[in-house]
């Protein structure tokens, strides 16, 4: 479900807002091939070993736009303990933060890829930043809708 | 007469005895041994800053806005390199204009041009809002000037041990007096 709004930002211009729902479905213990929309398959084995204290796992959507070459939004973040349920099934979510873009770069856009990335925090040592395999292109329309709905 | 530290009696008149014994070369040798101590530990300290490109290559976590990944007192490695680009989901330690307290949180939004220049937002894991508020009045966009480094590795409660030495200054003047009375008196056989 895409829709996409022109409305106000904290910087005070009028740039795209866009809004998107998906599912995630992953399963950060084994390598079980996801079914659903939105696929995010992290083939690692035992990800949780005894040095990692926890994932802050992250949603972002990244596209080109004419304003900028590059452009990252995280639209969804979940911290996962150790301990924690490592399988996930989240279906129907709403971005968590608001998907804006500097400038009016969503209008027709039609390659935004959302990927699915780690920060893995361990005990004590080194912070790395993992990015899951499988990614999703979503398209934004070319018109923007004037329903204030979400 | 001097020296006398037996007939006065007490530890501190001991150490004066000890002070006073030792004539002044041996004196001179150990200040500068402790000089050169001093000087090997900041020059360690200017080789980290020039390996990770960061001014201030380790830093200590003075907020919980990071939980439960960093609590106050933990320690932070960083690095800076220039050609190291800025994306999101990283942990920056940045400083905001005219503030000297460097902050750690991630980075949740970029925005890159073509010719390099990048804006990016931030936001601590453990609030509710981005860092908006916390920049200058006016400003939306962090640049890469702003970032004192990237974090690459930690250590737990580490830091503990500068916050405790900034809270209790009383605790920070014993230590040295203890560290400045040890190296003096140590004798090298």
């Amino acid at each position: 479900l895409r829709k996409n709004v022109e409305d106000f930002t904290g910087p005070r211009e009028r740039s795209d807002l866009g809004f998107v729902t998906f599912d995630i479905t992953a399963d950060i213990l084994n390598g079980k091939k996801c079914m659903v929309f939105f696929l995010t398959c992290i083939h690692l084995q035992s990800i949780f070993d005894w040095n990692v204290k926890q994932l802050f796992l992250y949603l972002s959507a990244e596209y080109s736009t004419k304003n900028n070459a590059l452009n990252q939004v995280v639209l969804w973040d979940k911290i996962m303990l150790r301990g924690d349920n490592p399988r996930l099934s989240l279906k129907d979510m709403k971005s968590k933060y608001f998907f804006f873009d500097d400038g009016n770069g969503l209008k027709g856009n039609r390659n935004i890829t959302l990927t699915l990335s780690w920060n893995v925090v361990p005990n004590a040592g080194i912070l790395p930043l993992v990015t899951g395999s499988g990614h999703v292109s979503v398209p934004f329309p070319d018109t923007y809708e004037t329903t204030k709905s979400y | 007469w001097p020296g006398s530290g037996g007939t006065r009696g007490g530890a501190a008149m001991d150490l004066f005895g000890d002070l006073r014994r030792m004539n002044k070369r041996q004196l001179y040798y150990q200040v500068l041994n402790f000089a050169m101590i001093v000087s090997s530990a900041l020059m360690i300290w200017k080789g980290l800053i020039v390996v990770t490109g960061s001014e201030s290559p380790i830093v200590v976590v003075l907020s919980g806005s990071m939980e439960p990944a960093f609590h106050r007192g933990d320690l932070l490695f960083l690095t800076n390199f220039h050609d190291d680009p800025i994306r999101a989901g990283e942990i920056v330690v940045f400083k905001v204009e005219g503030r000297d307290i460097p902050i750690v949180h991630r980075v949740i939004k970029v925005h890159e041009k073509g010719n390099g220049n990048i804006k990016f937002l931030t936001k601590g894991d453990n609030n509710e809002v981005d860092d908006r508020g916390l920049y200058k009045e006016g400003q939306n966009w962090l640049e890469k000037k702003d970032v004192v480094g990237r974090a690459r590795g930690f250590l737990p409660y580490v830091g503990m041990v500068t916050i405790i030495m900034n809270d209790y200054p009383k605790f920070k003047y014993a230590l040295l007096a203890v560290m400045g009375a040890y190296v003096l008196l140590k004798r090298e056989s």
